[in-house]
C-alpha cells in the first residue's frame, strides 16, 4: 500500500514547517507552519494506522483537538501581540532578552 | 572521716554569693558601701571559719586518704567521667587556710583603702569572686575542675588590674597579664589532654594511683606531661620568661597585689606542682629544669628589685624573685618546703603590700590636700615617713626581717629549708650547687633591696615637701589592724615547719606526708648532718646580715631627690632600672612581629585576601560568570531559540538512531 510515499509527503511537508517557522519573521506565518508540521505528523499516524491498527487514527482526532483549541488561544496572542506592539515581525519581538 | 569536713562545699559557696550579692548592689545601690563592706568582709570570715572547722576535723581524721565530695556530674562522656568533685587533703587544706585567712585580713584592709572609691561594690564583688574561683583551684578533685579555677583566677586578676580601667595604662597591664597567662593555661590544656591519653583519667587520685604503671619514669610522655604542665605555672606564676605580666599587674589596686599578687593567684603554680608531685617525682629532668628556672628567676627578679624606684615594683620583683625560691623546692622534689615557703611568703609578702598600701594611702591622701599630681608610689618622694607611720614603719620591718632571712622569723626557716634541701641534693647532681648558689646569692639580695626599701621609705630626710607633711598621718584602724595579725603570721609563721636539728621539727612536713608520700619512692632522701644543717643556717644568718648591712652602708637616702628633679640613670643603674630592657626586647621580636604578621599577612592577606576575597567573593564570582554565560543564550529572539531546539532534537534523534 502507498506507505512509502505517504511517509515521504509527511517528511517533506514536516521539513517545509520546520523551515518555515525557522527562516520567516511573520508570527502568522510561524503559525502557520506549526500548523503544517501537524499535519505532517497527522498524515504519518494515519499511514501507519493502514498496518498497525485503528489507534493511530484515534490519535489523529486528538491532535486536530488539541490543534484546534492551540489555534484559539494562539491567535488570540497574535492579536494582543499586534495591538500591543503594531508589529507582528518575531526579530523586534525580543522582549525576553537576558 | 568526720562529718564535719563535708561542710567544704560551704567554704567555696560562700565567696560567690558574695559576688552575687555584691555584684547586684553594684548595679542599684552602688552608695550602700556599708551593706557591701558587710557582705565582702562577712562571707570571706564566714568561709574562713568554716576552713577551721573543716580543717580540724580532717586533722582529727585517723586515716590519711583525701577525702572527696562530688557535687554533681559535670561531663560523663563515655569513659571520661568528670564530676564537679572536690578534694580535702592536707595539701588543700593549707591552701585553703592561706586563702581564706589571708583573704579576709586584705578584705578587712581594702575597706579602708578603697573607702573614697567610686566603684567601691563592683570591687568587692571582684574580690570576693577571685576568692570563689582560688577554692575552686585548691579545692578541685579532678583537672577540669582545677582549669576552672586556674582561668577564673586569671580572670579576676584582669578585672581587678584593670579595675581603674579609665586610664589605658591600667586596662593594657590588665591585658598583658591575660594574654600572658594564655601562653601558661595552652600549656596545662595540652598536658590535661596527655595526662588523659595516657592514664584514662583526669581525677586527681586515680591518674595518681595509676602513674606508675602508665609511664616509664624519666620517659618521653611523663616528660613532657610536666613541662606542658609547668609551662601553665611559668605563666601563672610569672616566672621566667612570661613574668614580665607581674610588675604591670601593680596597676591595680594594692590589697589586690597583695592578695592576687602575692598571697595567692600566683603560688597557684607551687601548689599545682605540689599537686602533681607523683608526676614529678617520675620525670627528674622536668624537676631540674623547673628547679633552675625557680632559680634563675629568684636571681634575676631580685637584681631588678634592686634599681626599681617604684615601691611596689620592687615587692612585685621581689614576689617574683620569691616564687623562683618556691619553684627550686618543688623543682628538687622537696614539695613540703615549697608549701612551706609559700605559706609564710603569704605572710610577709602581704604584709609588705599592704604595709605599702597603707604608706599609698597616707601620700596619696596628702597629695589629695595639697593638690600635688606627684606619684604617690615613688621612692624618691618619700623618705622620712616613720615618725607619721609608727604602726605601718613597724610592722614593715618585721616583715622585712622575715623576707630577709633574720634568724628565727618565719622566712628565715622556710628560705632555708629550700637551700638546705638544694647544698644536700648537691651531692648528688653538681647542678643542684649551682641552684643553691643562685639561690644563695638572691637571699643576699633580697636582704639588700628590702633594706633600701624600708631605708628609702621610712628613714632619712623627708622628700614629700612641707606643706604635704602636714597632712601625712598613720591610717585608720581598719587598715592597721590587717597588718598587725598578718606581722604576728610573718613573725612566728616559721614555728610550723622547724628544721630537724631542733626541737618539734617538721611539722608541716609531716602534715603534708599523705598528699607527697607517692612521690617519696622515687626521690633521693635528703641526707644532711646535724653540723652542715647548722653551718648552713649560720651561713644564712651572715647572708641576711650582709645584705641589710651593705644596704645601710652603700645607700646613702640623704642625698635623694624628689623624683621631678632626679638626674637621669647611667650605665648599669639604668640597665636594672629599665629592667634589662626585656619589656622592649619582648616588644621588638614578639610583640611587633606578631602585630605585623597579624595586621598584614594574617589580616590583610589571609583574611582579605583568601577568605574573603578568594573563598566568599571568588565563589560569588564564579557563579556570576556562569549566570552571564546562560544569559548569553537568552537572546530573547524566537528564531534563536527555534534553532537551539532543532539542533538538539536532531542531536538527539541521531544519539538515538545511532
Amino acid at each position: 500500500m502507498l506507505l512509502g510515499p505517504a511517509l515521504g509527503v509527511s517528511a517533506i511537508l514536516f521539513s517545509i514547517g520546520v523551515l518555515g517557522v525557522l527562516i520567516r519573521r511573520s508570527a502568522i506565518i510561524i503559525f502557520m507552519c506549526v500548523e503544517l508540521m501537524f499535519n505532517a505528523v497527522n498524515l504519518t499516524f494515519v499511514a501507519l494506522a493502514q498496518q498497525l491498527g485503528p489507534d493511530g487514527q484515534v490519535f489523529v482526532f486528538f491532535v486536530m483537538t488539541v490543534a484546534a483549541a492551540e489555534a484559539a488561544v494562539g491567535f488570540a496572542i497574535i492579536i494582543a501581540i499586534y495591538r500591543h506592539k503594531e508589529t507582528l515581525d518575531m526579530q523586534d519581538l525580543n522582549l525576553l532578552r537576558g | 572521716m568526720p562529718s564535719t569536713v563535708s561542710l567544704i562545699w560551704l567554704v567555696v559557696l560562700l565567696p560567690f554569693l558574695g559576688f552575687l550579692a555584691n555584684g547586684w548592689l553594684s548595679f542599684f545601690r552602688p552608695d550602700a558601701k556599708r551593706l557591701v563592706s558587710g557582705i565582702g568582709v562577712g562571707v570571706l570570715v564566714a568561709s574562713f571559719l568554716v576552713t577551721l572547722i573543716v580543717v580540724s576535723g580532717l586533722a582529727g581524721a585517723a586515716e590519711g586518704a583525701p577525702y572527696i565530695q562530688t557535687l554533681w556530674s559535670w561531663m560523663p562522656s563515655g569513659e571520661l567521667q568528670i564530676g564537679l568533685s572536690l578534694q580535702v587533703d592536707q595539701l588543700s587544706a593549707v591552701m585553703l587556710l592561706v586563702v581564706t585567712g589571708v583573704g579576709a585580713l586584705i578584705h578587712v584592709f581594702s575597706i579602708g583603702y578603697m573607702r573614697d572609691d567610686d566603684s567601691y561594690p563592683r570591687y568587692f564583688a571582684f574580690l570576693n569572686l577571685f576568692v570563689f574561683f582560688m577554692l575552686l583551684l585548691v579545692l578541685g578533685a579532678n583537672f577540669p575542675v582545677l582549669f576552672i579555677g586556674w582561668e577564673g583566677v586569671g580572670l579576676c586578676s584582669y578585672l581587678l588590674i584593670g579595675y581603674w580601667y579609665s586610664e589605658e595604662a591600667n586596662a593594657s597591664a590588665g591585658k598583658k597579664a591575660f594574654i600572658m597567662n594564655r601562653i601558661g593555661d595552652f600549656g596545662l590544656l595540652i598536658a590535661m589532654f596527655m595526662i588523659y591519653r595516657s592514664t584514662g583519667s583526669l581525677n586527681f587520685v586515680e591518674v595518681f594511683a595509676s602513674a606508675p604503671s602508665a609511664f616509664v619514669i624519666n620517659g618521653p610522655t611523663i616528660t613532657l606531661i610536666t613541662l606542658f604542665l609547668f609551662l601553665g605555672c611559668v605563666g601563672k606564676s610569672a616566672q621566667i620568661p612570661l613574668y614580665t605580666w607581674l610588675p604591670d599587674a601593680m596597676a591595680g589596686p594594692t590589697p589586690v597585689s597583695a592578695l592576687i599578687h602575692a598571697a595567692t593567684m600566683v603560688t597557684a603554680g607551687v601548689y599545682l606542682i605540689a599537686r602533681t608531685n607523683v608526676l614529678y617525682a617520675m620525670a627528674p629532668f622536668s624537676g631540674a629544669v623547673v628547679a633552675l628556672t625557680g632559680a634563675a628567676t629568684a636571681l634575676f627578679a631580685a637584681t631588678i628589685a634592686l634599681k626599681q624606684w617604684d615601691i611596689k615594683k620592687v615587692l612585685a620583683y621581689s614576689t617574683i624573685s620569691q616564687l623562683g625560691y618556691m619553684f627550686m623546692a618543688v623543682g628538687m622534689g622537696a614539695y613540703a618546703a615549697g608549701v612551706f615557703h609559700l605559706v609564710t611568703h603569704a605572710f610577709f609578702k602581704a604584709l609588705l603590700f599592704l604595709g605599702s598600701g597603707s604608706v599609698i594611702y597616707g601620700l596619696h591622701h596628702a597629695y589629695h590636700q595639697t593638690h600635688n599630681e606627684d606619684d604617690a608610689q615613688d621612692m624618691r618622694n618619700m623618705g622620712g615617713l616613720s615618725r607619721m607611720m609608727p604602726w605601718t614603719t613597724g610592722v614593715m620591718w618585721i616583715a622585712t626581717a622575715a623576707i630577709a632571712g633574720a634568724p628565727f622569723l618565719s622566712g628565715f626557716f622556710s628560705k632555708d629549708q629550700i637551700l638546705a634541701v638544694a647544698f644536700a641534693r648537691g651531692q648528688d647532681a653538681t647542678v643542684f650547687y649551682v641552684i643553691w648558689a643562685l639561690g644563695a646569692v638572691a637571699a643576699l639580695l633580697t636582704a639588700f633591696y628590702m633594706t633600701r626599701l624600708m631605708l628609702y621609705t621610712f628613714h632619712g630626710l623627708n622628700r614629700t615637701g612641707a606643706e604635704e607633711l602636714q597632712h601625712l598621718r598613720e591610717a585608720p584602724w581598719i587598715m592597721t589592724a590587717p597588718l598587725v595579725v598578718l606581722a604576728v603570721g610573718a613573725f612566728f609563721g616559721g614555728l610550723i615547719n622547724l628544721p630537724h636539728v631542733l626541737p618539734g621539727a617538721g611539722g608541716l612536713e609531716h602534715w603534708l606526708e599523705p598528699a607527697t608520700e607517692a612521690s617519696a619512692q622515687y626521690l633521693a632522701e635528703v641526707h644532711l648532718s646535724a653540723g652542715l644543717e647548722w653551718g648552713l643556717m649560720g651561713l644564712a644568718t651572715v647572708i641576711a646580715a650582709a645584705g641589710v648591712f651593705g644596704a645601710w652602708r652603700l645607700l646613702d637616702s640623704d642625698s635623694l631627690v624628689p623624683a621631678s628633679e632626679a638626674p637621669e640613670e647611667t650605665g648599669i643603674q639604668k640597665i636594672l632600672l629599665r629592667k634589662y630592657y626585656v619589656d622592649e626586647l619582648y616588644d621588638t621580636y614578639i610583640v611587633r612581629p606578631t602585630a605585623w604578621l597579624s595586621q598584614r599577612v594574617l589580616w590583610r592577606i589571609v583574611d582579605d585576601g583568601v577568605i574573603d576575597g578568594a573563598a566568599v567573593n571568588g565563589l560569588a564570582k564564579v557563579t556570576q560568570f556562569l549566570g552571564w554565560v546562560g544569559t548569553r543564550f537568552q537572546t530573547g529572539n524566537l528564531g534563536t531559540y527555534v534553532i537551539l531546539f532543532v539542533v538538539g532534537a536532531l542531536w538527539l534523534l541521531s544519539a538515538t538512531l545511532r
